[in-house]
């Protein structure tokens, strides 16, 4: 088993540090459903972490209380070695948290540069007065902010696209608009819920390139969901396995699919 | 700085302009290029430091002279300096195709024996690594994008940044060998090898002197007055002869100022952004954009296709006259002003064409068209005939002497000739060295005297001097009853209706012609859109019996208008198949430059052509695709033979 503290290797040569966040006998429930029963497993920096399972099985559940959004009835978060308190969105963003959605959230009607620089907003420090009249630090804050975001539109390679509105892109480009916007927060920890659902071959090639790439180059620990088993095994370092709200499996992408319970899970054995 | 230019003929390299330009120019933008959403932007001095600083490095890291240096990238400013440090070097920089797959690279890598390769990209560095077994000279490679690459093995790979900081340490120590080897450049100095495009066999590696750019560069500088404010958008391939002589030639020599775009996909953007005065563009470039504007004129609301309907009708009319600077009635002279105020002005804005002065396309004929539309704007768009072994000139169009169907007179110092069998000859200033390591070849196509066969039939116009192509010599060929069979004349009328993006021809020794066509998608789509036709894919798009029936209207006009012509009315289409797949540069079958590669089509559509042929009216195929990052595939369609009406010619009307 894992050390509490100490990191690992990957497979392919990279440290991973210790203990970002920690998920400690998580219980969540909605009225009478049981969306996760005792789960607990942790997140490590710098690593890819995926989490997976069939329909229900409260993968989106389990990110949305990795993001805070969810307080669960039974069980403690720990984020950076301490107990995390039921918190507002915009706090758990200025703890370096960002995510995307599993179904869109950008604002339609707004340019893709301007989504982009929303996901600013934590670093930006100028009031009202002064952003409206563009005095003083304002100027010297959106130039820099507003370089930030370039960088980011170089990185994903949206350059294309930077003035369009976002309602005219495809899906795809859409997804990857997203993913710029969480980017742009700059956060330690990434949540990506489902980020190749409804993707094609060759968009789903470009979206794991992007999401290694982000790893590799700002070192950002993610932590994703996806129900495409391939990206996954290719993509993540270690994997959380959900079945009907139950913790089934967890470790490498090959201790995974090894593992009877997960084949169960996913070729569909009768429960009991 | 010592005075590198050598006697009263000026500089006798590359590097030795840009010397020149550095201090001529000192603060003169020389290349921009744009990111972050920012044009960033070098003056020749800073551009000079830049070079140097870079081919410094490369001394430290072992370049020879002699050596070769592959490059490999989009346009960057970054890529156009390393072949200039590389000459400074006393090395010959190869730029190839960024978008070739890596077994490609791997033959011209290994041809030319590249020990250095400096690339844009983590793409590029990947599909060196993949091939670099099968290279026994190479030694190490330089990207310039370090995103991604941070894992990957570094004893042969070095950033670009890295290099150059390297370079500006060890200047002192490294700055007199370089300036030693900049001073040995002269005239006939390698400065450039460039791969041909191959549309038969294996790419050859033409070799240019210095010598062959600077005085082609200079001659065509003067023919057109390239002055140093210009400017041009680099987006072209690196690889390709033109580009080189625009982007670093013409460029060196004049001193203009060179922009390179932030991707590929943002080119039209940026085109609007810098409004280039010296453009180039092949025709389909120009067949995109005007296709684009008919569409969205198809969409824009009644007033305003009315009134672009009735301004181009006025510029149709005198747009070109007043152009080639003919007398026009005063009327009609304010109607034109009138147009460009609410129609022309704006949309050449739109287009980024608002200063060219000097536009040409080459590489393919243009269709006639197409050419007046973009001349009746007030742009001055004009031809021009050469290849890589010419270092691109060989005939222009001078200013006031321009048409669709010639591509112009002599370029400067530039000679002529036509074969007993219609194929141009010329010799010139710019004629290549050799083809490198293919002493046959060279043999083959320069002669002793420095006549060089273009491969192309053609003929020159006795009152004009203006010299006409027909078609590839060797394509031109005979139909069973003895007729002349030139199918790139028949497959460019074919390709000026919007809707067909390719089109084949067969026919050679037959009785009759045949095609392929490759549809437009989108042009079709767009059609298709609007007339409430869906599709899922290209595929299904092809074979839709409407597509089919535009199609072959598209070929009967084209057969009407190929009877007209005495000489070549037996090349009229018969039989014509709409194929399921684009034709691909990937799969072979068009050169990287997009030139019909025949053979390979012959074979590898074999069964389709003899279905062509054998009176079936409809075919099953099955055919091998290679997707862009070389995994391989297959699709496989029933297609539909169509006959078209051929019109009735003379001669064969007794045997109809």
């Amino acid at each position: 088993m894992l050390d509490q503290t100490e990191g690992y290797t990957t497979e392919d040569g990279r440290k991973i540090g210790g203990v970002v966040m920690e998920m400690r006998n998580i219980t969540l429930r909605f009225g009478g459903v049981e969306a996760i029963k005792d789960i607990s497993f942790d997140i490590r920096e710098g690593e890819i972490r995926a989490i997976i399972g069939p329909n229900g099985a409260g993968k989106s559940s389990m990110l949305n209380v990795i993001s805070g959004f969810y307080v669960p009835q039974e069980g403690q978060v720990f984020y950076k070695g301490a107990p995390r308190p039921p918190m507002k969105p915009y706090q758990v963003a200025q703890q370096g948290i960002a995510r995307t959605f599993q179904n869109i959230a950008l604002f339609e009607g707004m340019s893709v540069l301007d989504n982009v620089m929303t996901g600013r907003l934590t670093h930006m420090k100028t009031g009202l007065f002064s952003q409206s009249f563009w005095l003083g630090k304002a100027e010297k804050e959106e130039t820099e902010n507003r370089e930030v975001a370039e960088k980011i539109i170089d990185f994903l390679e949206i350059q294309a696209i930077r003035k369009t509105p976002v309602s005219r892109l495809p899906y795809g480009l859409k997804k990857r608009v997203e993913l710029a916007r969480a980017l742009a927060a700059e956060p330690s920890l990434l949540l990506l819920d489902e980020p190749m659902a409804g993707m094609n071959v060759e968009e789903k090639e470009d979206m794991s390139r992007f999401i290694l790439d982000v790893n590799d180059e700002f070192g950002t620990t993610i932590a994703l969901i996806e129900h495409d088993m391939g990206v996954v095994m290719d993509l993540s370092d270690r994997v959380v396995v959900m079945d009907y709200g139950k913790k089934i499996g967890d470790g490498t992408p090959s201790e995974v699919r090894g593992n009877q319970a997960v084949i169960d899970a996913y070729l569909g054995v009768a429960h009991d | 700085m010592t005075d590198r230019t050598k006697g009263a003929d000026g500089p006798q390299s590359v590097p030795a302009l840009l010397h020149r330009n550095a201090t001529e120019f000192a603060n003169a933008p020389a290349y921009r290029e744009k990111e972050y959403g920012i044009w960033q932007s070098w003056t020749w001095a800073e551009t000079r430091e830049e070079i140097e600083a870079l081919a410094l490095g490369l001394l430290d890291l072992g370049v020879a002279e002699g050596d070769f240096v592959a490059i490999i990238g989009r346009n960057r400013p970054k890529l156009y300096w390393s072949m200039v440090a590389a000459e400074m070097c006393g090395a010959v920089p190869v730029p190839l195709y960024q978008d070739a797959v890596a077994e490609e690279m791997s033959y011209v890598l290994s041809h030319c024996g590249a020990r250095f390769v400096i690339v844009g990209d983590q793409e590029q560095v990947d599909k060196v690594i993949e091939v670099q077994a099968e290279l026994p000279n190479f030694e190490q490679m330089i990207y310039l994008d370090p995103r991604g690459l941070r894992k990957y093995d570094h004893s042969r790979l070095h950033q670009y940044s890295h290099i150059q900081d390297v370079g500006r340490a060890k200047r002192d120590e490294l700055l007199g060998e370089l300036t030693a080897r900049q001073d040995k450049l002269d005239y006939d100095s390698t400065c450039v090898m460039l791969y041909t495009s191959g549309t038969t066999g294996k790419p050859k590696g033409v070799v240019l002197s210095n010598r062959n750019v600077i005085e082609t560069s200079k001659s065509s500088s003067e023919f057109d007055d390239l002055r140093q404010s210009d400017d041009i958008l680099a987006y072209l391939p690196m690889a390709w002869v033109g580009d080189f002589i625009f982007s670093v030639g013409q460029a060196m020599w004049t001193g203009f100022c060179t922009n390179c775009p932030e991707s590929a996909d943002t080119m039209h953007v940026d085109l609007r952004e810098i409004g280039p005065t010296y453009y180039f563009a092949p025709p389909r470039v120009f067949e995109t954009q005007l296709t684009n504007v008919m569409i969205r004129m198809e969409d824009a609301g009644r007033f305003k296709k009315w009134l672009f309907d009735v301004c181009m009708a006025q510029a149709r009319k005198v747009g070109p006259a007043i152009l080639d600077g003919q007398p026009v009635s005063q009327w009609d002279r304010f109607k034109y002003n009138l147009g460009e105020l609410f129609i022309y002005g704006p949309l050449k804005n739109t287009l980024g064409f608002s200063r060219v002065r000097v536009g040409y396309t080459a590489g393919e004929a243009i269709g006639p068209e197409i050419f007046d539309f973009y001349r009746s704007l007030g742009i001055n768009l004009k031809q021009l005939y050469g290849q890589t072994e010419a270092t691109v000139f060989i005939t222009a169009q001078p200013d006031g002497e321009v048409r669709s169907d010639t591509v112009g007179v002599c370029c400067p110092g530039v000679e002529l000739k036509i074969a007993e069998n219609g194929e141009v000859f010329y010799r010139s200033p710019g004629v290549f060295v050799e083809y490198y390591k293919n002493a046959e070849s060279t043999a083959d196509t320069k002669d002793a005297e420095g006549w060089v066969a273009t491969g192309d039939a053609g003929f020159v116009e006795e009152d004009t001097g203006h010299l006409r192509i027909i078609d590839r010599a060797k394509d031109v060929g005979q139909m069973a009853d003895g007729s002349l069979f030139a199918p790139k004349y028949v497959e460019n009328k074919l390709k000026f209706f919007p809707n067909i993006l390719e089109a084949v021809v067969f026919g050679n020794g037959r009785d009759e012609c045949t095609a392929f066509i490759n549809i437009d998608l989108t042009a079709v789509g767009n059609w298709a859109e609007r007339n409430n036709i869906g599709y899922a894919s290209y595929q299904e798009l092809a074979r839709h019996p409407q597509v089919m029936d535009t199609i072959q209207a598209h070929v009967e006009e084209v057969n009407t208008s190929i009877a007209q012509d005495e000489m070549l009315s037996g090349c009229q289409v018969h039989r014509f198949v709409v194929l399921h797949k684009e034709l691909d540069a990937d799969d072979g079958e068009l050169t990287r430059t997009r030139k019909v590669r025949r053979r390979i089509i012959e074979e590898k559509y074999a069964d389709i052509i003899a279905a062509l042929y054998d009176g079936s009216t409809s075919i099953s195929t099955v055919t091998e695709v290679t997707y862009e990052d070389g995994r391989k595939g297959s699709i496989s369609a029933t297609l539909e033979v169509r006959s078209a009406a051929v019109q009735a010619v003379a001669q064969k009307m007794a045997a109809e």
